[in-house]
């Protein structure tokens, strides 16, 4: 057993893991999209970054891929760290400001605005489904090619890849493929609908309208009523 | 196609049919076809025994590699720091309009190639531009038209010999080396 600290604590991890396995195996939950069990590591999101070390001389580290190591001092929510969060989640906004996951995101960290011009190219290169076609359905039909502002996840040649047996595991580890709620902001490239926890229907209704109250939040009432 | 086969064996034969090797390969396929033809990755993937991605990932990774055939030279501006601040872009621009062709693109007789780096390493004699390897430093606008018909002169005088001029430039190269 490894014993480290953990905001404060005194905790203890098996040979062989994370800071990010460690933390979630305390209940401390760091947010990531490029982690996933089963999965090689790739701290490709920088979301799950962490401050280790005491803080004149700390660092930020992806947890994702840092071992725990004896005596590591690991504070997960620091004001640096937030800020580091927030920054990752506007960036990636901005490339993918129709994806709901990164959505929700941005309103959990407060994110209210994003400075960049969006892009809409609906890809974080993750790559999770790089890896999932790879280590998991063994196809290898998919993967990175071209290098900078150019770097993109295809098959090759952009073509029907021969590998490919169409199982859609890319799809359902995609943290962008899932589509935002269309909400009534739907044209701005940050919805921040689930910022306030006040239901959308409330401001053009009197009843609630709808009895799914979380997932009903998606003010799609509001928007029958206007057109 | 099938010398064009024989021909990309041979190449991954000569470093032993070795993962390690990949980009050794594809640097001599490069060399000998002047761009890598889709069914070499192909070959190459299948001889190497690893996926076509991973071979493609690589070849669209490093610019020494092209998936379109290149034109005869290879013309190369940098537009690092150091070259910018001292013009490289009006020099691009020059070499853009003399070959009619943007940066990244064959010229339409295919003799030129124009491609743009980010820093070539020697900014003490910016702004660089490069034919064929050879480094032509302290680059102007003037110096651009000179240059760039140094490689093509012998090319378009020998295809079509029209004006008076180029053939007498080409009886001169004769008579000089005659000499």
């Amino acid at each position: 057993m490894i014993e480290l600290i953990l905001n404060g604590l005194p905790v203890k991890a098996e040979e062989g893991w994370t800071v990010l396995e460690t933390a979630n195996f305390y209940g401390l939950e760091i947010p990531t999209l490029c982690h996933h069990e089963g999965l090689t590591e790739f701290g490709g999101c920088r979301l799950c970054l962490v401050e280790i070390g005491e803080p004149p001389k700390s660092n930020l580290v992806t947890s994702c891929t840092y071992p725990a190591e004896a005596g590591l001092v690991v504070r997960t929510d620091t004001n640096r760290v937030w800020a580091a969060r927030r920054m990752m989640i506007e960036l990636m906004l901005s490339v993918a400001p129709g994806s709901k996951v990164l959505q929700d995101l941005a309103s959990k960290f407060g994110v209210t605005k994003v400075r960049f011009t969006p892009r809409n190219e609906e890809c974080i290169l993750c790559g999770l489904c790089v890896r999932i076609c790879a280590e998991q359905m063994d196809a290898k039909a998919i993967g990175f090619q071209q290098r900078g502002h150019k770097r993109k996840i295809s098959t090759p040649f952009d073509m029907r890849s021969e590998e490919c047996r169409l199982c859609g595991a890319c799809m359902y580890v995609c943290p962008v493929c899932q589509l935002r709620c269309q909400g009534p902001n739907a044209e701005t490239a940050l919805c921040n609908g689930c910022l306030t926890m006040d239901p959308t229907c409330l401001e053009h209704y009197d009843d609630l309208q709808c009895w799914m109250y979380d997932a009903g939040r998606c003010g799609t009432c509001v928007r029958e009523k206007k057109s | 196609m099938d010398t064009d086969k024989t021909r990309i064996q041979s190449l991954i034969d000569k470093h032993q049919g070795l993962k390690k090797n990949l980009v050794a390969i594809l640097l001599d396929i490069q060399e000998s076809f002047n761009y890598l033809p889709p069914e070499s990755l192909r070959q190459v993937a299948k001889a190497l025994g690893m996926p076509l991605i991973d071979v493609l990932g690589v070849a669209t990774f490093y610019r020494a590699f092209s998936l379109r055939p290149r034109g005869k030279h290879m013309c190369l501006v940098c537009l690092g720091t150091a070259c910018h601040v001292r013009g490289a872009q009006k020099i691009l621009e020059e070499i853009e309009r003399k070959l009619d062709v943007p940066a990244g693109e064959n010229t339409k007789d295919g003799q030129f190639t124009l491609e743009t780096a980010a820093c070539l390493g020697c900014c003490a004699i910016g702004p660089v531009v490069v034919v064929d390897g050879a480094y032509q430093g302290h680059a102007t606008i003037r110096k651009v038209a000179p240059i760039l018909d140094k490689y093509r002169k012998p090319k378009a005088s020998g295809k079509r010999p029209k004006a008076a001029a180029k053939t007498a430039t080409r009886k001169g190269g004769r008579a000089a080396r005659k000499k």
